[in-house]
């Protein structure tokens, strides 16, 4: 019975979310974490300003005039401006198609030189995942990855794969999540579990991610809600809340 | 299916199985391969919900570990008897028959599965996912992916148990015949091989990059581990097990890999794990067999045997016939799980894939699990009872779980 118990409070849990109306909901525990982002806390409250950049891969983007504008690197810029009114705040994307962790870690040191972000959201995964990369190497770029942007003393953020309900049995993801949770884990950083929150959105019902037709705007309202859900963990784990001055009455 | 006919089916082959070792054929072993096989087949249906009642959620080692382990067993059991009997060469061949078998099936639920991710390539246009439909490139050269497919280079996710069975069917020949007279020797020699791919980073290529899923030079421990308790090694290590403290230094490993376990679905509860044993068990190498997964499966067998004796009663009543009958007929119906497991995901795709479904799916796949063994267990019946049937002289391994 006790085997069981987790798995009837999940029911118990989903059906409650079931009642609640969709509107990028994402349960707490994917965004709340020990670990800090101290640069970011660091540059908003001493230069009022902050430089995020995203690298990542073809899922960090979407096709199309509109794409980069709905992408979710830039929800997450038009969010954060308008929470942090007194701060100037730009996200730069860095989307490397078709790289694995590996050839994005190789580059990390010149994007930090180029860009001088003072936090960088790192997408990866996907293309490891399809390519059966060895979990070893997966891991060991990871580390290298974050060892990099930690010596440069850029936080990170890193960033998981879409969940892709119809080429779950082609693609098996799992090992390389789990990698990616362990690593970050390892480095202290916050992992944004996309993989777990859209998950929780097809359980819900907020989205129909099984949808196979060309809808541009199913796409655009999932980048949406990711970039808020990120500009939510950015404003906690840096603290950013505290630091904006309270509007005048 | 009444008790009365699998007693009198136990009965038959009773004399058949009684190896020279061991007191004669072990319920549970099909008991266990045959719960191995419900799980595995939850755990690859993805998104399932009924797969949170698996054991994977809540430690270390998963079905898998149970499956090798049994399969170690019973082919030790079946080909070691073989080996005395008609020689080594007749046992090899024998193996080597079953390895085709297994390579067989492998190459024919390949086939499905390209059925399966054509279709969803065909109809799959969501500019969400233009990234993941790059995985469909390998269809770009079919003939290269078909060729690696047969040489078991490439394999599909949820497909890398078989062709482990294969290799590991391969290189027991040698192994039993060794088992045979040295069995400890046996045993070290697998130890041997297991360090010493840990050590050199010993494994077999994938295509298009990386390595076996199941590094075989790996899993081969638990393998050859089964098999050595089944060749007497069970016996010598009854003391151990009937000892009290063997018994709680198991729960106590169970309850820390339960507590470990926790942390994965619970992240808050990850900044109670001291950073030191992070750094210690992390990363947890299943495609290595991990030295924790290993000690938790021995954990859980430990537990498992003292609670359920072999003369436990409802091992031979209605209650556990079902799991029972699909552990002895383990190739085909863990054949048969990997293709239901397609079906429930697809399903899922094209009914619903809300929680009713996934409750449903995995309800009724197991229920045709069950089915399909029972009609396996009467087409056997069927055969042996038709008049003229000859007896048959190749070994029924079907009833030990591992056919020939």
């Amino acid at each position: 019975m006790r085997l069981f118990a987790p798995a009837l409070a999940f029911l118990f849990w989903s059906a409650m979310a079931l009642a609640e109306p969709p509107n990028c909901e994402i349960p707490g525990y994917f965004l709340e974490g020990q670990y800090e982002l101290k640069r970011v806390n660091a540059s908003v409250s001493q230069h009022r300003q902050l430089t995020i950049a995203v690298l990542g891969t073809g899922s960090s983007i979407l096709a199309g005039p509109e794409g980069p504008r709905s992408a979710y690197p830039a929800r997450l810029e038009a969010v954060l401006k308008k929470r942090l009114p007194s701060v100037s705040v730009k996200v730069v994307t860095l989307v490397r198609s078709r790289e694995t962790a590996e050839d994005l870690a190789a580059g990390m040191s010149k994007l930090l030189v180029d860009q001088k972000p003072d936090l960088m959201i790192w997408q990866c995964g996907t293309v490891d995942a399809m390519r059966h990369i060895d979990l070893d190497e997966f891991r060991d770029a990871l580390s290298k990855g974050l060892e990099t942007l930690h010596k440069s003393g850029v936080d990170a953020i890193l960033m998981n794969m879409q969940y892709s309900p119809r080429t779950e049995t082609i693609v098996a993801l799992g090992p390389y999540a789990d990698v990616m949770r362990v690593v970050a884990q390892q480095h202290e950083v916050p992992l944004f579990d996309r993989l777990g929150i859209m998950h929780h959105w097809s359980d819900t019902g907020e989205f129909d991610l099984y949808v196979t037709g060309n809808d541009n705007v199913l796409a655009a309202k999932v980048h949406d809600c990711l970039g808020r859900g990120l500009a939510t963990m950015v404003m906690d784990a840096a603290h950013l809340g505290e630091l904006e001055p309270k509007p005048a009455q | 299916m009444p008790e009365v006919e699998l007693g009198e089916a136990a009965r038959k082959i009773a004399p058949v199985q009684a190896p020279a070792v061991s007191r004669g054929r072990d319920l549970r072993l099909d008991l266990f391969r045959g719960i191995a096989l419900w799980l595995i087949f939850l755990d690859h249906i993805p998104s399932n919900i009924v797969a949170w009642i698996t054991i994977r959620n809540y430690g270390f080692s998963d079905a898998t570990e149970i499956f090798v382990f049994v399969s170690g067993y019973t082919a030790a059991f079946v080909y070691g008897k073989q080996m005395r009997e008609r020689g080594f060469i007749v046992a090899s061949a024998q193996l080597l028959r079953r390895a085709w078998q297994i390579y067989v099936a492998h190459v024919f639920l390949f086939a499905i599965y390209l059925a399966e991710i054509i279709y969803v390539a065909t109809r799959f246009e969501n500019p969400l996912y233009a990234e993941e439909m790059n995985i469909l490139d390998f269809l770009k050269q079919p003939d290269v992916t078909i060729i690696q497919a047969l040489l078991l280079k490439f394999k599909p996710a949820n497909m890398d148990v078989l062709p482990l069975y294969i290799i590991l069917l391969l290189l027991f020949p040698p192994t039993l015949w060794l088992l045979q007279w040295r069995s400890t020797l046996a045993l070290g020699a697998s130890v041997l091989l297991y360090v010493l791919t840990w050590h050199f980073n010993w494994n077999l290529p994938s295509y298009p990059s990386g390595h076996w899923f199941f590094n075989p030079f790996a899993w081969q421990l638990l393998f050859v581990f089964g098999a050595w308790c089944a060749m007497g090694g069970a016996e010598r290590l009854s003391a151990v097990l009937r000892s009290r403290v063997t018994l709680a230094v198991a729960f106590a490993y169970l309850v820390f890999a339960f507590c470990i376990s926790f942390t994965w679905y619970v992240p808050y509860a990850g900044q109670f794990v001291p950073k030191w044993l992070e750094e210690v068990i992390y990363p947890i190498d299943k495609t290595n067999l991990d030295v924790l997964r290993f000690a938790h499966f021995i954990a859980l067998a430990v537990v498992a045997v003292r609670f359920i004796p072999q003369d436990w009663p409802p091992l031979n009543s209605r209650t556990l016939w079902a799991p029972i009958i699909c552990g002895q007929h383990s190739l085909e119906i863990f054949c048969l799980g990997v293709f239901l497991s397609f079906a429930a995901h697809f399903a899922m795709t094209e009914i619903s894939g809300a929680f009713w479904m996934q409750i449903t799916a995995s309800a009724l796949g197991i229920l045709i699990m069950i089915a399909a063994a029972w009609l396996l267990t009467w087409y056997k019946g069927a055969e042996g009872r038709s008049a003229g049937a000859r007896p048959k002289k190749t070994p029924d391994a079907d009833l030990a779980g591992g056919e020939v």
